[in-house]
């Protein structure tokens, strides 16, 4: 009889552990489609990128990153709209002082070379990753994404997405403090 | 008599047990196929085999639940290309696999790895098969098994399924 | 119409589920046939009021009504009529008004044809159904209103997703929520019968319908829906074990465990507690596939537009329905006594077996829908469950079943002898093996395990029509008589051997499909011809065509095989002038034994004026769609049987035989 019981509840059991689980993953602030990114705790990847052709900018390898303190790797295109919106942030952090090199995935030189022209270049360093190869050395699932790397080149954060003023505190600068540690 | 019914039963049973587990190394229902552009095919038809077998067990990253090889996603073709120069430059199905994962993470796979934080996923069907089939077995055995009275059907349990089952013509009351 | 008729109208169908959910229930409590008899009309009532509103909202959408914000984001005053009234349940508040149409809809179909169930019982399941209605009238309400203005309205709509304007649309979906939606009827006598105490052969017997008409829908809903992603999505996949697909399935293998354990209560009066908890679970199923579509709690192809409240709400309405009735479960199974004795090897074995196996790959599908989910909150490692994992362990699952099912209809029930069941079965035997040779002679090199499920679908198809033969005497009984005895059998015995055959022929499909696959992508230019398979496609032309909201390129291939013509195949690539969005529109040709397949792509950016083209030759695909029609047809059949009919039965007239079985 005490088996009938247990034998009777069981589903109900099962049940409630899976309703906690339905509103554990209602929380607004998940977002499952985002990836934590597999490179989080390891060095940057091993690539080497021309700058864009016809630019003044040098191009970005993994030698660049390491050495000088935190910096911003931010992975844009001129064909992404989220990329304009998140331009001037970006501006203001390196106007502040903070690095940030850049890498300019599957763009055509020409109209690359007409963004930064237009929006200002704010990068200190530009790849040009025309075949999207390094784009995958990466990880990346898309334009606009950033990474922010410590002084050994480690990689502490990864952000999918434009980054917006908010973003900046909640996200960005906790980060780089982690990595300036 | 009763003996050789339950055993048989029991064979049955390990019957359909063990027919999957023998089987589960070489499975068919070959994913499927597409968005592979012509310009992407390798020359060699073994290779560009393998490429679309690991293809369809990597996801694209950008879609929903979608593998490279059916996506027509600009990063899911990048990795179909970046497969097959793997595969030319001599690389085996597993490093290929394992250079994708050390960038995207285990979430690249269709196929979960068997590891620590998936035993449960690649166990339990396997648990929830023995425990159903152990609670199947008890109820077959258990007092309303095949006790003593699983003879024939009695004159009066004949008649009421044949009332129920109207075997043929209508026997089931109606008003 | 006003759009606030509409709104009045839901609102007024909710005020009528709140008696119908009280009065009733009470009255059955109470012993006052008075109030149960409330149950009835309010149930109609209520079925008008949502249809008012159905038909309020569709209306919106045929005269572009772009004051109300549904209709502006999910239309457009040059999309063709057929997708301005499919469009009505294209999205996410308008689909709800569907699901709770059909909701009201059983409950009217028990208040009008459920006359001989005992007015208690019938109160019990009216009251219960109308509780559902409750939850999800408040949900649409208060959440997800589709009747809500927009001021000032705008010129014109922002259309339908493209993909979403087909002929797919009209069908799909009301098929699929019909089998859905339809278990909760099913969930509504299981939840009737645990607060009445009482579970016994009656009770199975008026459930079966309900339970039949439901998974009639369902297979038809998740068949069509399988061949709609087939021609549309233009790859010829027909199935992708996506979370979407998945909890669509998971009702239909429950359901078909319940249709299978109902006949052992309803013939045996055993497996009560367990046919219960199957009623009880398949709605469940069905709940919570409602709710990962609509919350966006896991990633997938289709869901809807994401609202953390709407997810929320829904879960609430979980947690009271699920939780409460498997509450209810848990203090009334236990007592619950089964009754007939049998032996393992008998119809209820086999049954039980068909129960555990179903009841496995439900957990299976189940398990790898929502591992992501718990791994994630766990704090663990992000990871995808997709296609390969399913096909490891789903699909191995399916081979003890088929092979019990081969045998199924042949096992007597209480005890079956095995040695003699065997003999019975050499026919289907030997015919199993020669169709598994036969694969692997005719097709060289076909996987070990194809040539396996070859010589199991031939097996289930042999088993099934052994059966019929003996019950006809055929080649034992001269041909009239055995004509007379076929002519005699009860629909319901030709519902099983139909839908056991419709598996049979789905199964052939799937392998064909899944085995001999062929594709052929290239870049071709007109008066150019690819060869796939033997048949050859030769490139006419590809030319501009417009149609009344989109402009497409229309290729047009002559298919020829050896010479001879065979068909013309134009597939389109349309370009959606409002939501500026692609589609592919497959052109298909069948020939009964295989689909020729052709999708035409992009100009090629290299070569000027070739053009992507991909060929697919998909053997035995039809059969699928014919399997699934095969099986509906046997649900039907048996639906129509005069034993099953709806609420045919009596309780009371035989209550002396089966109050108290041999205990």
């Amino acid at each position: 009889m005490t088996l009938r019981i247990l034998l009777g509840a069981l589903p109900l059991a099962i049940f409630l552990a899976a309703a906690g689980f339905f509103l554990w993953g209602l929380d607004p602030e998940r977002d499952p489609s985002e990836i934590p990114s597999a490179l989080i705790g390891n060095p940057a990847p091993d690539f080497e990128l021309g700058p864009i052709p016809g630019s003044q900018t040098p191009g970005l390898s993994r030698a660049d990153l390491a050495g000088e303190g935190p910096v911003l790797v931010n992975v844009f295109a001129s064909w992404c709209v989220p990329c304009r919106a998140e331009h001037g942030v970006l501006t203001e952090l390196a106007d502040e002082g903070v690095r940030l090199v850049g890498i300019d995935y599957k763009d055509k030189p020409e109209d690359a070379l007409a963004y930064l022209a237009e929006l200002g270049n704010p990068y200190e360093r530009i790849g040009a990753d025309l075949s999207g190869r390094v784009g995958i050395e990466w990880g990346i699932s898309g334009v606009p994404e950033t990474f922010v790397l410590d002084r050994e080149g480690r990689v502490v954060y990864r952000h999918v997405g434009p980054i917006m003023a908010p973003e900046v505190e909640r996200r960005i600068r906790p980060a780089l403090e982690r990595a300036a540690r | 008599m009763r003996r050789l019914a339950t055993r048989s039963f029991a064979a049955l049973v390990l019957a359909a047990l063990l027919l999957p587990a023998l089987l589960l190394p070489a499975l068919l229902l070959s994913g499927g196929a597409c968005a592979v552009l012509p310009g992407e095919r390798l020359d060699d038809p073994v290779l560009e085999a393998r490429a679309r077998d690991i293809s369809a067990e990597i996801r694209c990253v950008v879609c929903q639940n979608e593998s490279i090889d059916s996506s027509g996603a600009g990063i899911a073709q990048d990795m179909r290309v970046l497969i097959r120069e793997r595969l030319s430059a001599g690389d085996s199905d597993a490093q290929v696999k394992d250079f994708l994962v050390a960038r995207y993470g285990d979430y690249v796979l269709l196929r979960p790895p068997f590891a620590s934080y998936t035993l449960l996923l690649w166990l339990g069907p396997v648990l929830v098969l023995l425990l159903g089939g152990l609670g199947a077995a008890l109820y077959l055995r258990g007092g309303r098994g095949a006790g003593a009275g699983a003879g024939p059907l009695s004159a009066e349990e004949r008649g009421r399924l044949a009332r129920l089952s109207g075997a043929g013509d209508d026997a089931a009351p109606r008003e | 119409m006003s759009p606030e008729l509409g709104h009045f109208a839901l609102i007024l169908a909710l005020v009528v589920a709140l008696v119908q959910g009280s009065l009733p229930l009470l009255g059955a409590a109470r012993g006052r046939p008075g109030w149960m008899a409330v149950g009835e009309p309010a149930a109609v009532a209520q079925f008008a009021c949502v249809l008012i509103a159905f038909l309020v909202l569709i209306q919106a959408y045929l005269v572009s009504d772009f004051t109300v914000l549904n209709v502006v984001e999910n239309s457009h005053s040059t999309k063709p009529l057929l997708y301005k009234i499919t469009g009505a349940w294209g999205n996410h508040e308008g689909s709800m008004v569907l699901w709770v149409l059909i909701l009201a809809l059983f409950g009217a179909a028990v208040a009008l044809f459920g006359r001989n169930l005992p007015p208690s019982l019938r109160a019990r399941v009216l009251s219960v159904q109308a509780w559902i209605s409750l939850g999800f009238l408040s949900f649409t309400l208060l959440t997800s209103n589709p009747f809500e203005r927009v001021f000032p309205p705008p010129a014109d709509g922002q259309d339908l997703n493209p993909l979403l304007q087909d002929p797919g649309l009209a069908f799909h979906p009301p098929m699929l929520y019909t089998g859905y939606v339809g278990f909760s009827i099913v969930f509504a006598f299981a939840v009737a019968a645990l607060l009445e105490g009482r579970v016994d052969a009656a009770w199975a017997r008026w459930v079966r319908p309900w339970t039949l008409a439901a998974w009639v829908f369902l297979t038809g809903g998740i068949a069509l829906g399988s061949w709609w992603a087939y021609y549309e999505l233009g790859w010829g996949g027909w199935w992708f074990w996506d979370p979407v697909e998945n909890v669509s399935f998971m009702p239909w293998l429950l359901g078909t465990a319940l249709l299978h354990s109902a006949i052992v209560v309803e013939k045996r009066d055993a497996l009560k507690a367990w046919t219960i908890l199957l009623a009880i679970l398949t709605f469940s199923l069905s709940l919570i596939g409602t709710f990962v579509v609509r919350s966006g709690l896991l990633t997938s192809v289709h869901s809807f537009a994401v609202d953390p409240t709407r997810g929320l709400y829904i879960l609430l309405l979980l947690a009271i329905a699920i939780g409460g009735s498997l509450l209810l479960f848990a203090i009334r199974a236990p007592a619950m006594k089964g009754g007939g004795l049998f032996a393992p090897v008998s119809r209820e074995g086999g049954l039980v077996l068909n129960n555990l196996l179903l009841g496995t790959a439900t957990a299976t599908v189940l398990i790898g829908t929502l591992y992501p989910l718990f791994l994630e909150a766990l704090g663990g490692e992000r990871v995808s469950v997709g296609p390969p994992f399913f096909n490891l362990t789903f699909v191995p699952l399916m081979m003890p079943l088929v092979l019990v099912m081969g045998a199924g209809l042949l096992l007597p029930w209480k005890r079956a002898d095995l040695a003699g069941l065997l003999g019975r079965l050499k026919v289907a035997i030997a015919l199993a093996v020669v169709g598994a040779l036969a694969a692997l002679w005719l097709y060289d090199g076909t996987p070990v395990l194809a040539v396996l499920w070859v010589g199991l679908a031939v097996w289930l198809a042999a088993g099934t029509l052994t059966e019929w033969a003996e019950r006809v005497h055929l080649f034992r009984a001269p041909a009239a008589d055995s004509w007379r005895r076929a002519r005699q059998l009860p629909r319901s015995a030709y519902g099983a051997t139909f839908a056991h055959l419709g598996l049979a022929i789905a199964l052939a499909g799937m392998i064909g499909a899944s085995t001999g696959k062929q594709e052929a992508v290239e870049l071709l230019r007109p008066g150019e011809t690819l060869s796939l398979a033997g048949y050859d496609y030769r490139l006419e032309g590809v030319e501009r065509t417009r149609g009344p909201n989109w402009v497409a390129n229309t290729a047009t291939f002559a298919v020829s095989r050896d010479g001879r013509p065979v068909a013309t195949l134009r597939p389109e690539r349309r370009l959606y002038l409002v939501t500026n969005r692609d589609t592919t529109e497959a052109a298909i040709h069948t020939t009964g034994l295989v689909d020729l397949y052709a999708v035409i792509g992009e100009p090629s950016e290299s070569e000027s004026g070739a053009w992507i083209v991909r060929i697919y030759h998909e053997p035995l695909v039809p059969w699928m769609w014919a399997g699934a029609l095969v099986m509906m047809l046997g649900g039907l059949l048996s639906l129509s049987d005069r034993r099953l009919r709806v609420g045919a039965p009596r309780r009371a007239a035989r209550d002396g035989a089966l109050a108290q079985p041999a205990e």
